[in-house]
Formats: C-alpha cells, sequence, structure tokens
C-alpha cells in the first residue's frame, strides 16, 4: 500500500521513463498542461497545448495515453479523429463501468468525453484480402482458412463521444465528475454548471459569482470539485484563498455556502502581493473524503471538513520565495498555477516547484523531501537523491542557492498512482515517471 | 528600497503588464486581470498616503519657511537701520538668503504615467495623479473577457461597462 511501513523519507524513487523531446527549444503544442491517473491506475493521461500524440506503453501496465489535441502530423494517423484545438486544462476520468475507458477533457469553452479503447490483437490470415488489406484475386483462392487474432504492439485509441459546448462566458479552470457516475460539474472564472453525462444540450447553473457591476468584483472561482463519496456535496475555491462547500440539496442555485473555509492572514506577512500568492491554484478532496488540501502560491494546506476556522495542516512548498515575490511578479511567475495531489492512502501529498523540483509532505511522519526531475538523473533506476535549497548563509555542497534557481523549469502538474507508489511529474515539456525502488 | 519607491516601481509594472495583456492571444484573462488590479490598489494606496503625507510635510514646510523669512526680514530691516554703507556687501556675503526660495510643486505628477495635457495647474496636477493611478476595473475591461475578444479602448477613467 502506498506510504506504509516508513515516511516518504523511507522510500527511494527511481527513475522509471521520460516521454517528450530531449532539447530545451520547447515548442507550444508540447507544453505538458495535466496529467491524471485513472481510477485502477492502469492508464495515464496527458493533455498539451496541442500538439502531435504518441502513445507509448509504460512499464508494470500503466499506459500513457495522450489525450487528444490536434494532430499535425500525418504520421500518427490512428489519431487523426482527435480534434482537441486548444490548451487542455483539465482531464478527469470516469469510473470504470464495463471495458470501455471513458474520459472528460475540457479546454477553455468545451467539454468532450472520450472513449479510450486499447487493441493488442489484430485479425490475421482472411481469405478474401492481403495482410495490408488489398482484397485478393479470388481466382488465386484454393484454400480456406479461419482468421485468427495475433498479438501486435498495443494501440490505444481514443475516440470523441460528446461534445459539451457553449455553456461557458468565461475560462473554464475545473471539471469533476460526481461520485453518482451521472454528472459532472464544469467551474470557469464566475458559474459553475452541472452537467448529465448523457445530455449535451443542457446543463444547470449552481453556482454564479458574477457581480451585477463588473466594476465591484473582488473574487473569482480558481477550481471546483466533487466530493468522492457524497453525490450532494463540493467545493469551490476563490482567489481570495477561501473554499466554499455547498450541498446541492440545500438549493437549485449554491450561491449560499454551507462551509466557508478561510485562515486569517498573517498581518506580520502583508506585503503588496498577498493577494495573488493566497489566491488557490488547486484544490483536492482526499479519497476519504474526510480532508481537502488547498494549494496557493508558497504553501499547501490540508483542511478538516469539519474545521473551516484554518487548517490542520499547512507546508512550506518554497518559503524562501517570499523574499522575491517583487521579482516573480515581474516575471510573471507569480501568477503560476501549481496542482498537488494525495498518494492512495492519504499519508503523503505532493506539489512541484521551480528548477524542475518536487516536493512530498508525509502527513504522518512529519517528513518531506525536494526531488528533480532531470534528464542529468534519469539512468535506469538510478535513485533519487533529495535536493536542498540554501536559503541563506554559506552554501553546502550540493545545495543550490535561491538565485540559481532556474524559474523557467516549473513543475505545475503531478500524479500520484492511486495504489502504487508510481507517480508522474510533468516538467515544462517532459513527463517523468518515478517508482518505488522495491517494487 | 523604500516603500514608496518600490510602489511607484509595482505600478508602473502592472501598467505595463495590462497593457500587454490586452494584446495576449485569446484575450484577456478574468483572474490575471483581477490580481493585477488588486495589486495596483495595494501600490496605489501607498504612493498616494506618502505623496499626501509629503505633501502636507512640504506644506508645513513651506509654512515654516515663510515665518522664518518674515524673522529675516525684520532682521535685515534692523540691520539696514544698523548700517547702511554695508547692506550690498552682506547681501552678497550671505547667499543663503536669497536661496531661501519657496520651492514650487516641481513633482507633482509621476513620471511614469503618461500626461494627458502638457501643463497642468498645481491643483490639478494633484487630481491627475489620483486618477492615473487609479485604475478600476471597469476601465480594465474585466466585464468583457471573453476568448478572442480584446479591449478596444482604453481610458484611465472610469468607463461603464456594457453587462455580459
Amino acid at each position: 500500500v502506498a506510504g506504509a511501513g516508513g515516511g516518504c523519507n523511507d522510500v527511494q524513487w527511481c527513475f522509471s521513463q521520460v516521454k517528450g523531446a530531449i532539447d530545451d527549444d520547447v515548442a507550444e503544442a508540447d507544453i505538458i498542461s495535466t496529467v491524471e491517473f485513472n481510477h485502477s491506475g492502469e492508464l495515464l493521461a496527458t493533455g498539451d497545448k496541442g500538439g502531435p500524440c504518441q502513445p507509448a506503453p509504460v512499464p508494470r501496465g500503466v499506459q500513457r495515453v495522450q489525450a487528444p489535441s490536434r494532430a499535425t502530423n500525418p504520421s500518427s494517423d490512428y489519431l487523426k479523429s482527435l480534434e482537441i484545438e486548444e490548451k487542455i486544462n483539465k482531464i478527469r476520468w470516469l469510473p470504470q463501468k464495463n471495458a470501455a475507458q471513458f474520459l472528460l477533457s475540457t479546454n477553455d469553452k468545451t467539454i468532450k468525453l472520450w472513449k479510450i479503447s486499447e487493441r493488442d490483437k489484430r485479425p490475421e490470415g482472411y481469405n478474401l484480402k492481403e495482410e495490408d488489406g488489398r482484397y485478393r484475386d479470388p481466382n488465386t483462392v484454393t484454400t480456406l482458412r479461419v482468421p485468427v487474432f495475433r498479438p501486435m504492439d498495443l494501440m490505444v485509441e481514443a475516440s470523441p463521444r460528446r461534445v459539451f459546448a457553449n455553456a461557458h462566458t468565461y475560462h473554464i479552470n475545473s471539471i469533476s465528475v460526481n461520485s453518482d457516475c451521472e454528472t459532472y460539474l464544469s467551474a470557469d472564472d464566475l458559474r459553475i454548471n452541472l452537467w448529465n453525462l448523457e445530455i449535451t444540450d443542457r446543463s444547470f447553473n449552481i453556482v454564479d459569482i458574477k457581480p451585477t457591476n463588473m466594476e465591484e468584483l473582488t473574487e473569482v472561482i480558481t477550481a471546483a470539485e466533487f466530493h468522492p463519496n457524497q453525490c450532494n456535496t463540493f467545493v469551490y475555491s476563490s482567489s481570495k484563498g477561501t473554499i466554499r462547500l455547498c450541498d446541492m440539496r440545500a438549493s437549485a442555485l449554491c450561491d449560499q455556502h454551507s462551509k466557508m473555509f478561510e485562515e486569517p492572514e498573517d498581518p506580520n506577512n502583508r506585503s503588496f502581493f498577498s493577494e495573488i500568492i493566497s489566491s488557490i491554484s488547486d484544490v483536492k478532496f482526499s479519497h476519504s473524503g474526510r480532508y481537502m488540501m488547498t494549494r496557493d502560491y508558497l504553501s499547501v494546506k490540508i483542511w478538516d471538513l469539519n474545521m473551516e476556522t484554518r487548517p490542520v495542516e499547512t507546508y512550506q512548498v518554497h518559503e524562501y520565495l517570499r523574499s522575491k515575490l517583487c521579482s516573480l511578479y515581474e516575471n510573471d511567475c507569480i501568477f503560476d498555477k501549481f496542482e498537488c495531489c494525495w498518494n492512495g492512502n492519504d499519508s503523503v501529498v505532493m506539489t512541484g516547484s521551480y528548477n524542475n523540483f518536487f516536493r512530498m509532505f508525509d502527513r504522518g511522519y512529519r517528513q518531506d523531501v525536494t526531488l528533480e526531475a532531470s534528464r542529468e538523473n534519469s539512468k535506469p533506476r538510478s535513485v533519487l537523491k533529495p535536493r536542498k535549497v540554501c536559503t541563506g548563509g554559506k552554501r553546502k555542497k550540493d545545495e543550490i542557492s535561491v538565485d540559481s534557481l532556474d524559474f523557467n523549469k516549473k513543475i505545475l502538474h503531478t500524479a500520484w498512482h492511486p495504489l502504487d507508489n508510481i507517480i508522474a511529474v510533468a516538467t515544462t515539456n517532459n513527463l517523468y515517471i518515478f517508482q518505488d525502488k522495491l517494487n | 528600497m523604500d516603500v514608496n519607491t518600490e510602489a511607484k516601481r509595482i505600478l508602473a509594472v502592472s501598467i505595463s503588464k495590462l497593457y500587454a495583456s490586452r494584446s495576449q492571444r485569446g484575450g484577456l484573462r478574468l483572474h490575471r486581470s483581477l490580481l493585477l488590479s488588486l495589486v495596483m490598489r495595494s501600490a496605489r494606496d501607498i504612493y498616494h498616503s506618502a505623496y499626501a503625507q509629503a505633501a502636507a510635510e512640504e506644506a508645513a514646510a513651506a509654512m515654516d519657511r515663510e515665518e522664518d523669512k518674515e524673522v529675516e526680514e525684520e532682521e535685515d530691516m534692523e540691520d539696514v537701520f544698523e548700517s547702511e554703507t554695508d547692506s550690498e556687501d552682506k547681501e552678497n556675503m550671505n547667499p543663503s538668503r536669497h536661496s531661501r526660495k519657496r520651492r514650487g510643486n516641481t513633482s507633482a505628477a509621476p513620471d511614469f504615467l503618461p500626461s494627458k495635457r502638457a501643463r497642468l495647474e498645481p491643483g490639478e496636477e494633484r487630481h491627475a495623479v489620483l486618477l492615473g493611478a487609479v485604475v478600476p476595473l471597469g476601465a480594465m475591461g474585466l466585464g468583457s473577457c471573453r476568448v478572442g475578444e480584446s479591449l478596444n479602448a482604453f481610458s484611465i477613467n472610469r468607463v461603464a461597462m456594457p453587462a455580459c
């Protein structure tokens, strides 16, 4: 079970695989914008800003599924049917009901439902056709044989099944599938809509925070998610650092929250940029449904759903950046939206940082570790060495100073396998898979 | 860097970001525009209060100088009565008397803001500073952040935004 038997510092993370271009010349289309394991952990989906897709098998049965995007490379003709043209903001897998897998993807305006199918066998030995599909001259057919299925390289295909369009005026930032497996929500800056997975021409607006006079706008919705077990409950986070929990049984329009989670600001930390760094970029329920995690610019916070006044745990991701906020504002890094994720048994949380660093926080053992996703550390089975940022004074060997950090190398998207210690970490245009050495 | 200088710099950076975001692909992003406006508001408040304080101090100092000047003039008069033949030399030898001029408002308007008029009256200069530094949400077109659209007109003054 992931995380059991020791803190996160006891786990030795090994490089497993990396996908993506080696050179630093990153095409806009290759920038990874989302990473998501499916519920069984067998499939991994990534979205990008619209480029050619190269699905490939990944060890241990995890298949990498490149989420639909514009296929500009004619050689990937098996993906011709994929037509998402813009940056994919989010992917969410549907719970598996039968052999087929489905996922929802969204760009700024439109949500699409895709069917994922895998093919690892193909029929061979037709009587009337050659292997390449050309029809044989019937006169040459002298024997009859039964075609058989033979193994082939695994091919993963995605085909669009439904399009949910024209429901959002502002940019969609989240989608979340309900535990009832019938509905899902989509959230933009000011509104949240509820959909039925079967019905594309209609959605219900359940949250609307748009003021009558836009000049009075003070906050926007930044993320939303359904509770993993309670189909009537969802949360949405705001740019002001608050999280509202809503119960759809209370009323059709959930403008009145059932609970509001907010931590008072520390007056000692007040600066020009206090509002920006308190904006929540991601919210994720724990698998148990008892807790939720939020990510703001400098920290990760764990909230107990039973306590609204403050988080139960706060983890500093890169506190050394607090004195650099002005520079980070000038180079736009302060607007970066980092995501966060739980491990399978909710004992460890993970999030990304700069310089291709990512951080793990063990909630039980109170340990944390900084690791790096880089090509230099990418020898097969090589163990990742913990990294450390020197915050002042004498820099020790192997430490890196804050001023040496590369702010162009950021890890915004990470995902943790639901059952095992396998993680997917996305740098700008590369996807790294790491796994526990014991596996 | 003192707070006032930093506020001024942040305001300049924010305004340039605002202009840049109008022409970026995909149109204005509402969340980003909102955050920019909040930073600008903080910087503007700091700058405004520092400016007001400086103006108040300047006024107080000017008042003091006025009083000093009156006292000096009385002293001068006494000097003149005391020594008529040396009055010119005294003036030449004491150049500080000539330098005790009342300084005018030489830096009323911040130099990073575009000036709408070539010259402003002192009172209007201060008003323009406040207006120029305030960029209300409506003026940034937050009411029309649709993909593919961009602001067609930008005015430092408040504008009424169409409802979405």
